[in-house]
């Protein structure tokens, strides 16, 4: 498996069944060739709930998700328009939403769309599902292309939201926020506490359960 | 009964400079594509267009943006179309970014008679500096302002001759907020059929919110592009 695999495998373990998901592009795309057969629902912000994979032999241009990519439409799925879809997402009513990062801090808040120095020229739905979703899985390569560190001290791209992020799933680790900090919970194999130390200025502490 | 129903060309003459003009899609899903088709020939400026995105680039809104049209945009997400960055850069248009479910409900607001909301949306970051915030129940929440429209532009699905209305699949997206919205409202559709043809329960957008129908010859294909009937 490649690193972003690795990733969706990861965050598939943390959904529980039943559960209506929001995805976000890139990585949490990934995510539901990992589900366990069983009922999930997939939410998409354009105004569909039940998204289902796509059938090549009937492609729709009138039926994609929040990327504009055509999706396939999943039995007892449902219409609807965007002021009632984001109102699914601000109230409280999605129970996860998975989504990629560019930075997360200590504090909890992460940083997904718009960098310092380029022009600020789209939010999309980012917003409204780091405030409404009730569990947020944030899911992000450990490191830039370039080596730079993602998970820091305090994130130096605009935050997304105050609301902190439940879960950060790397290809190298898992941290969860614990009251007022992250909790180091899993290591992924072939990496050691060290190497999670030397790519990580985010503050965290490590569950007991992980040993050395 | 009156008869709402018009060519896509009368629709585009209703458009003038200067005017607040709505136009539903999520890109060009959902986007009325004719009636933007017919007012790339009409010699209007200063648009300020409230959508989601502005078409593609050089397609649907996208080609009416090119052409220098529009002055000023509001919506979620321009990142996708190159043109209005370029335009922006430029200083040929201006950008007012709203967080896109505060967008939708901004449009729902403005047709119900609701003249501002709070929303927890974007407290706390870049889009809410210079807002009015109010705590409630000790969390932080920014004021938005419903947003209205001389001409609301939409696309619906079938509409009986009354005007009521059904949507298709995810086209539907901010086109029956819109329709609330806009002081004139002008309904591209595929079909039009006689009153009492469609189910009452599938009924989205009552007719009193329309006031034009127009009839669509264009088709969205896979991959994005679209084709105009002649």
């Amino acid at each position: 498996m490649n690193p972003k695999q690795i990733i969706a495998q990861k965050v598939a373990s943390h959904i529980e069944p039943y559960a209506v998901i929001n995805l976000g592009i890139g990585i949490p795309t990934l995510v539901p060739n990992y589900l366990e057969e069983g009922d999930y629902y997939f939410h998409t912000e354009n105004g569909l709930l039940g998204v289902a994979e796509l059938d090549e032999a009937n492609v729709d241009p009138q039926l994609v998700n929040a990327g504009k990519l055509p999706v396939g439409e999943d039995i007892g799925a449902s219409y609807f328009h965007s002021a009632d879809s984001f109102a699914m997402i601000r109230g409280g009513h999605i129970d996860v939403a998975i989504l990629g990062a560019l930075q997360v801090d200590s504090k909890g808040h992460i940083a997904n769309w718009a960098i310092p120095g380029k022009d600020i020229v789209g939010v999309g739905g980012a917003m409204d599902l780091l405030e409404g979703a009730k569990q947020v899985i944030v899911t992000m390569l450990h490191t830039s292309k370039e080596g730079d560190q993602k998970l820091l001290d305090e994130c130096t791209f605009p935050i997304t939201s105050e609301r902190v992020a439940d879960l950060i799933i790397t290809e190298r680790a898992t941290f969860k926020w614990q009251e007022d900090h992250y909790e180091l919970i899993e290591v992924s194999e072939g990496y050691t506490l060290q190497h999670i130390e030397q790519s990580t200025s985010l503050q965290y502490t490590i569950s007991p359960l992980i040993k050395e | 009964m009156r008869n709402k129903v018009i060519t896509p060309e009368e629709a585009a003459d209703m458009i003038q400079s200067g005017q607040t003009m709505m136009v539903g899609g999520f890109g060009l899903i959902g986007s009325p594509l004719t009636i933007l088709k017919a007012l790339e020939s009409r010699a209007v400026d200063g648009l300020t267009v409230i959508s989601n995105n502005v078409g593609e680039e050089g397609r649907g809104l996208g080609r009416i943006l090119q052409q220098g049209k529009i002055s000023k945009a509001i919506g979620s997400y321009f990142t996708s179309n190159r043109e209005a960055v370029r335009m922006y850069n430029e200083g040929k248009l201006q950008l007012q970014l709203i967080p896109q479910g505060t967008l939708a409900e901004a449009l729902r607001a403005g047709g119900a008679g609701i003249p501002a909301f709070y929303t927890s949306t974007s407290a706390g970051t870049k889009l809410a500096e210079g807002k009015e915030v109010k705590q409630f129940g000790g969390k932080t929440y920014v004021l938005q302002e419903a947003l209205h429209a001389d001409v609301a532009l939409i696309k619906a699905h079938q509409a009986d001759e009354l005007g009521n209305l059904t949507y298709y699949k995810t086209a539907r997206n901010f086109n029956p907020m819109m329709a609330t919205a806009g002081q004139k409202v002008i309904v591209e559709v595929d079909e039009i059929v006689p009153v009492g043809e469609l189910d009452p329960e599938a009924i989205v957008t009552p007719h009193l919110y329309v006031d034009y129908l127009v009839l669509s010859k264009a088709t969205l294909l896979e991959g994005g592009q679209v084709r105009y009937e002649s």
